[in-house]
């Protein structure tokens, strides 16, 4: 497989708004991408793209080498891409157990129409997976609180695992660290992080915090008007003048010191 | 040419009724996000009071305007005096719970309403038709009409435009569409939101109330007319967009001419038009003619 | 249903079993009715789980009941077993049907939807000269695989096959607990976006869930029919839709048990008002209603896991 996802000349446009154009991008397996860009420059209208919840307008989508342009949101979970979101998606009247069990079997479901109803849902390997990925996240001595008593960045972890549970190829994070404070974004990346390293999934990750994106991605990927504007290692993308010009700012410091990877 | 102009009459005459007893439901949802099914204990309450008024004005001799008016302000009245108890007393205990359990309260007011009813004035029917007869009848273009009729167009169409006025030009009417829109930022914006809320309540009340004084001489005041009337205008308010006043008028007429003229040209779908077209505007726009639907709030 | 559930659930159908016999003939014919109306409990809290309330589900009930007397009036067919079978299936059909429509609603607007659709019936029926309008018509005593019981024993039988006919059901509405599609009703009702964003169709979801209330409502009114002998289309008017609706408030949705005991309790309270004040029933019943409401907001069944939890606290 060359690469587990590669979008080729990929445009949306909304009657006369074009919101995305001429985007081609390949992303090798258990790469970490990171994705800047200001707000409306089309970094959520690509991720909704390569979900399915939006038709691209021109271009393809290519996922392990076989096309998903256009394909129902649904059956690009089914093949193997998931997501997370900005404000935390979770099941707030249940706990954090029973969050990951209902995910975890969603993802073991048999197919076909009755799928639904012939799965059980405390099924011992949904079980295991469940409590598997919520250690993973260490969230686990949250495990029988309910999900609306949780703090902000538990329940970014939690939203996470639920996306992760069903052994996804490759994720795609959006704004992971938002609403949380700063004293605590490093730390919840870095768990985050090497969950999914250790699951070798491949992640795309929206992100706004510049130093968040340079510790944690193996690659920057920045957007604006629609396009990408600037695409290499974190280092060159932010170093790149445009970028610093239309949506980093200059740096202070011309070279950032990367710690070893997990 | 008699039947259709008989089908507009009669579709004007019923959409008056149903608008001057929809106003107030559609009033409460819209601003308190109740669905108040104690509505047609509102309506049956007026119905009853108008007909003790009646009585006491026809033993006394009144003038028939006078004595109209009297049987209006009574049922008004106690439209008023029940608003304010139903609100104070009950409806502050559920407030912000959730939209269906607040249905099945209203729901369990109306049935002990019902029974209250029965201690009131007993399970006898009550006559109170001397006002319509009073008014008389006039010959339009070959067909008979009741002026009591024509009254009851001209008194919906006069709640109608003062509803519009209103909201449009009175202070009380902006700061009710601030809250229709957003409950939320009124509040934070200053706007007394409960003040609203209980005001609005006792309105809806006396409209409804009034709905029921209205019609009194039309039919026979007996138990159980405010069941069929709430899911009449149920199909009012959910057909015009549940909180719009516009929405409740247009209902109002589509459900009459619909029905008048099923009445006139195949009685067998009399029911059954009123609610098809209920579930037909609810297939094609689920939140009513004039209501879009409101975005998810994270 | 946990073991110990399992246990407590069959010790109270063999009790309900054997004691039919000993008690009056009045109390076998309320109960059957009682037992009959909470399949279609069972089937609104099938519903309410995901947050669904349909303020319409007589349509289900009427439909069961007409189907059951309109083919002993055109066939001559009686026999007991088949007709509740043909009862559900109408009921559950018509439901696969109208489930298309329903499953793209929430909240308010799926209650008042499916409110429309059961005073629909109810139009066309009251208009109906031939299905005798508004007195509607009665029907035919049934038969049990061709035993034809004398008077005395009809109450027993329909009696012990309204029964199993709910045992059956509690059976598998419990497994149904136990599935992914009957344990999604709560993530439904929570976040059905991020459901959905799991890889389930919410619609079909909540279409199955639908139709299997349909299933369960005709199956009730089937009953209910063969009980007291007699349709007509009140069976789909409002007010019987807020009955179901306010018994499934009573009983609260926690657990399978908790329909049959709460209809039960209904039906108790109900006759009960009604013999001591025949004017005022209504107003105790409401009253009942409110009090559960604003007190036990989560049913008669949330006393038994309150006391559960103590116990559990305690030890």
């Amino acid at each position: 497989m060359s690469a587990i996802l590669a979008v080729r000349n990929l445009e949306k446009t909304f009657g006369s708004l074009v919101a995305a154009r001429d985007i081609t991008v390949s992303v090798p397996a258990e790469q970490t991408v990171g994705v800047i860009g200001a707000n409306g420059a089309g970094k959520t209208t690509f991720i909704n793209m390569i979900t399915g919840h939006l038709r691209p307008s021109k271009g393809s989508i290519w996922f392990e080498d076989k096309e998903i342009t256009g394909q129902p949101s649904r059956e690009i979970t089914r093949l193997g891409i998931s997501r997370s979101f900005q404000v935390a998606q979770i099941f707030p009247s249940l706990t954090v157990f029973e969050n990951m069990c209902i995910a975890a079997a969603i993802a073991r479901r048999s197919g076909g129409i009755f799928g639904n109803i012939v799965t059980p849902v405390h099924s011992p390997a949904a079980t295991a997976e469940a409590e598997a990925t919520i250690e993973l996240f260490q969230i686990g001595r949250y495990r029988e609180i309910t999900a609306s008593a949780l703090p902000q960045g538990v329940r970014k972890l939690l939203d996470i695992g639920m996306a992760v549970v069903g052994w996804p190829r490759l994720l795609l994070l959006d704004e992971p660290t938002s609403g949380i404070s700063i004293e605590e974004k490093f730390d919840l990346m870095k768990v985050a992080m090497s969950a999914l390293k250790s699951r070798k999934i491949t992640v795309l990750f929206v992100e706004h915090d510049m130093e968040i994106v340079t510790r944690f991605a193996d690659r920057v990927l920045a957007f604006y008007d629609g396009t990408v504007i600037a695409d290499g290692t974190p280092t060159q993308t932010l170093s790149n003048q445009q970028v610093q010009e239309l949506i980093s700012g200059v740096r202070l410091k011309t070279s950032v010191k990367k710690p070893g990877h997990a | 040419m008699l039947t259709s102009f008989a089908i507009l009459t009669d579709g004007l005459v019923y959409a008056a009724y149903l608008f001057i007893v929809a106003i107030g439901l559609t009033l409460i949802f819209g601003v308190m996000k109740i669905l108040n099914v104690a509505h047609g204990s509102f309506y049956a309450f007026g119905a009853y009071g108008a007909a003790t008024a009646v009585g006491i004005y026809a033993n006394a001799d009144w003038p028939a305007a006078l004595g109209f008016l009297f049987m209006l302000v009574l049922a008004m009245t106690i439209g008023l005096v029940m608003g304010i108890i139903l609100e104070r007393g009950l409806l502050r205990q559920v407030y912000g719970k959730d939209e269906v359990i607040t249905v099945l309260v209203t729901y369990a007011t109306f049935l002990i309403l019902e029974d209250v009813i029965v201690l009131l004035w007993g399970p006898q029917s009550y006559a109170a038709y001397q006002p319509m007869v009073s008014a008389g009848n006039i010959e339009i273009g070959g067909l008979v009409l009741s002026n009591y009729d024509i009254l009851l167009v001209a008194i919906a169409a006069a709640l109608a435009l003062l509803a519009y006025w209103s909201l449009k030009f009175t202070r009380y009417g902006w700061l009710l569409t601030t809250v229709i829109f957003d409950r939320e930022t009124a509040a934070a914006f200053g706007v007394n939101v409960t003040l609203i809320y209980t005001v609005t309540f006792i309105i809806g009340a006396m409209l409804g109330a009034l709905g029921g004084a209205v019609m009194a001489p039309k039919i026979a005041v007996t138990l159980g007319i405010g069941v069929e009337v709430i899911v009449l205008a149920f199909a009012v308010v959910a057909i015009g967009g549940m909180g719009s006043i516009e929405g409740a008028l247009v209902g109002a007429l589509i459900v009459g001419i619909c029905r008048a003229a099923a009445v006139h040209l195949v009685p067998q779908l009399e029911l059954f038009v009123i609610y098809g077209v209920m579930a037909l505007v609810l297939v094609v726009r689920p939140y009513g003619l004039f209501v879009r639907a409101q975005p998810r709030k994270i | 249903m946990s073991g110990r559930g399992q246990l407590v659930g069959g010790l109270m159908f063999l009790f309900a079993t054997a004691a039919a016999p000993l008690l009056p003939d009045w109390i076998v014919s309320l109960a059957t009715v009682a037992l009959a109306n909470a399949l279609v409990v069972l089937g609104l809290v099938v519903l309410w789980r995901a947050g669904l309330v349909s303020f319409g589900q007589a349509i289900y009930y009427c439909i069961g009941a007409y189907a059951v007397a309109l083919t002993a009036r055109w066939t001559g067919f009686r026999d007991a077993f088949a007709l509740v079978v043909i009862g559900g299936v109408a009921a559950g059909l018509v439901a696969a049907l109208i489930g298309f429509l329903l499953a793209r609603y929430r909240e308010i607007f799926f209650a008042m939807l499916s409110l429309a659709l059961s005073m629909i019936l109810y139009g066309v029926l009251v208009k109906t000269e031939s299905l005798g309008s508004t007195d509607g018509f009665s029907v035919a005593t049934p038969t049990f695989l061709g035993f034809a019981p004398h008077r005395d024993t009809l109450g027993l039988s329909l009696y012990w096959l309204t029964l199993g006919v709910d045992a059956v059901c509690a059976v598998l509405i419990s497994a149904y607990y136990r599935s992914v599609a009957g344990a999604l009703a709560a993530p439904i009702r929570d976040n059905e976006i991020r459901v959905e964003f799991l890889g389930v169709s919410v619609a079909s979801v909540v279409h199955a869930k639908v139709v299997i209330s349909g299933v369960l409502g005709g199956l009730g009114g089937a009953l209910a029919a063969l009980t007291i002998g007699h349709v007509d289309p009140n069976m789909s008017y409002w007010t019987t839709s807020g009955s179901f609706v306010f018994v499934t408030i009573l009983a609260g949705a926690s657990s399978v048990a908790a329909a049959f005991v709460g209809s039960l309790a209904y039906e108790a309270v109900r006759s009960f008002a009604f013999d001591l004040m025949p004017q005022l029933w209504q107003m105790t019943l409401g009253s009942v209603l409110l009090l559960t409401i604003l007190f036990l907001p989560n049913g008669l069944g949330s006393l038994v896991s309150r006391v559960k939890r103590r116990e559990e606290a305690k030890s």
